[in-house]
């Protein structure tokens, strides 16, 4: 039997007196590749920083690795990397190779290298990461994010910002540590164009959740049909691609 | 002129440069996360707050040579109070360390006007006398070198993350709030010490400018510590050898050493920028 890796059950969570996430029950099992979708300010960021234990919850329980959040210890088991890389220090004198191995308390120089060249940014190991572009940054934060060799690895908005090649790139690596490796993946996004193409399984939120289940059960199902229109739903599923491949 | 051979031969000055190499040592340290952090007006704050306990530790009849350790207790529980006002939603941090020391400066002020007895004492803090500092605060500044340095040893992981960012640190199972109570509390223990060295008034620039030079210098975290550590130290040793020779206050002397150092780094720069 598949293991959960992440189960939420009500999660309801408010900010000043007003829900932002209103009774959210979802499941992520090992080896799934899961597209997290929803207009700004639906609870996407929030319902992650709540799955790992960064917001508290007002109601309802989170468990990660089939355990509590609250007696969850293996943190090791997860790489998560967070959305707001923009609002990084510029100032900050740590240099990649320290950035890459923040917070670890093991640390191990074969998985740093493997990682380093893994990314492309082995060359870059000695340098200020207030020093890097955007794009070098947020491929040091990734290779943080995979570092200690994680199941589980979690994206707030990762290609916002990446030039279509990097997101490609992005992507397809993605799609490899999933493919080849099992490694779970949660992916949230505003690229709803591009998410079908890699994530299996998508949660669309709204504050609750609006769908949540197979890609191919989002592509035909009436109620989203409904919710989209044809239009938005036909480009979502990408059976535009299909068009154009079979004229 | 008294040339340095003599001047180390005084048991008061032996024990003055130890004292400072210790205080600058915690300071410079602890200012590294502090200023990353955004946090550097908290040793302003703790400073004020030290003058309030030195006033109510002298009212209460300590002796002098006991002050020291007597306050600390008294700014550690305000530096709690200072993070958990910024618990609340609608409190800055920089608030919450501006109420908490008007406090301490409002009490010390008041309860200088109760009596002129002990006013010169209370005085003598706010401008601090490293040359005056005694066998017992000596070993008080041993004690604390040994207890901060250690603590950053240990959770230097969790340190070094929750200053990049304290979600992620978080993120990671980070017990983020233990390590900004374990900063605080640190701080505040800095702040007590670096009082007798810099007086009340100056406290900050013992937390706030040998990291600020050492991180125009700066490769890695590891190196910007030690490099604000070095700064510190030799800033302290001089301004204590200077003001001895200059017969200027020791305080003042070491806090114009620092602002030296950093001007100097900064032309450095600016001229090696401009040959490029």
């Amino acid at each position: 039997m598949s293991v959960n890796l992440i189960s939420t059950e009500n999660l309801t969570f408010c900010f000043n007196g007003v829900d932002a996430l209103s009774n959210i029950s979802f499941a992520v099992k090992k080896g799934d590749y899961v597209g997290i979708v929803g207009p700004n300010g639906s609870g996407k960021s929030t319902l992650i920083k709540n799955i790992l234990g960064i917001l508290q919850p007002q109601k309802g329980s989170i468990s990660l690795f089939g355990q509590p959040l609250s007696s969850f210890r293996q943190w090791n088991k997860i790489g998560y990397l967070p959305q707001k890389l923009n609002a990084l220090n510029t100032n900050f004198p740590g240099n990649v190779e320290e950035i890459v191995q923040l917070g670890l308390r093991n640390k191990n120089a074969q998985n740093l290298e493997q990682v380093l060249n893994l990314m492309g940014i082995k060359h870059l190991s000695s340098r200020l990461i207030g020093e890097l572009s955007y794009g070098e940054q947020q491929r040091a934060m990734l290779a943080h994010a995979l570092v200690s060799r994680p199941e589980l690895l979690v994206f707030d908005e990762p290609t916002t910002a990446l030039d279509p090649e990097t997101r490609d790139i992005f992507y397809s690596l993605t799609e490899e540590l999933n493919r080849a490796h099992g490694t779970t993946i949660v992916l949230i996004t505003h690229d709803i164009g591009s998410i079908g193409k890699y994530a299996r399984n998508l949660l669309y939120l709204d504050k609750k959740v609006i769908f949540a289940g197979t890609f191919e059960d989002f592509c035909t199902s009436p109620d989203m049909t409904g919710l989209f229109g044809p239009m938005s739903q036909h480009i979502i599923c990408h059976q535009h691609d299909a068009l154009e491949s079979n004229p | 002129m008294i040339g340095l051979g003599e001047i180390l031969k005084y048991e008061f000055v032996q024990r003055a440069l130890l004292a400072g190499v210790l205080t600058a040592a915690v300071s410079s340290v602890l200012g590294v996360f502090l200023v990353l952090r955004r946090l550097s007006l908290i040793g302003d704050g703790l400073a004020h707050i030290t003058f309030g306990s030195v006033a109510v530790v002298l009212l209460i009849g300590f002796s002098p040579l006991y002050v020291t350790v007597a306050a600390l207790p008294l700014v550690m529980l305000s530096s709690l109070a200072i993070l958990q006002l910024t618990r609340y939603k609608r409190i800055h941090g920089d608030a919450a360390i501006g109420i908490i020391s008007s406090v301490g400066i409002a009490i010390g002020i008041i309860l200088a006007s109760f009596s002129g007895g002990y006013n010169v004492d209370l005085l003598s803090y706010l401008f601090g006398n490293i040359l005056t500092v005694t066998q017992t605060e000596l070993l008080l500044s041993f004690i604390v070198f040994i207890v901060v340095i250690g603590t950053v040893i240990f959770f230097y992981d969790d340190l070094f993350a929750v200053t990049f960012d304290e979600e992620l640190a978080k993120s990671m199972g980070i017990k983020t709030k233990r390590i900004n109570i374990i900063l605080l509390l640190l701080t505040a223990v800095a702040a007590v010490l670096a009082m007798k060295v810099t007086g009340i008034m100056l406290v900050s620039a013992l937390l706030i400018i040998p990291p600020l030079t050492a991180l125009q210098l700066s490769f890695s975290f590891k190196t910007t510590i030690i490099l604000s550590a070095v700064i510190s130290i030799f800033s302290v040793i001089n301004g204590i050898i200077f003001s001895f020779i200059l017969n200027l206050p020791a305080g003042g002397t070491i806090v114009i050493f620092n602002v030296a150092f950093l001007l100097i780094i900064f032309g450095a720069k600016k001229i090696l920028h401009l040959q490029r």
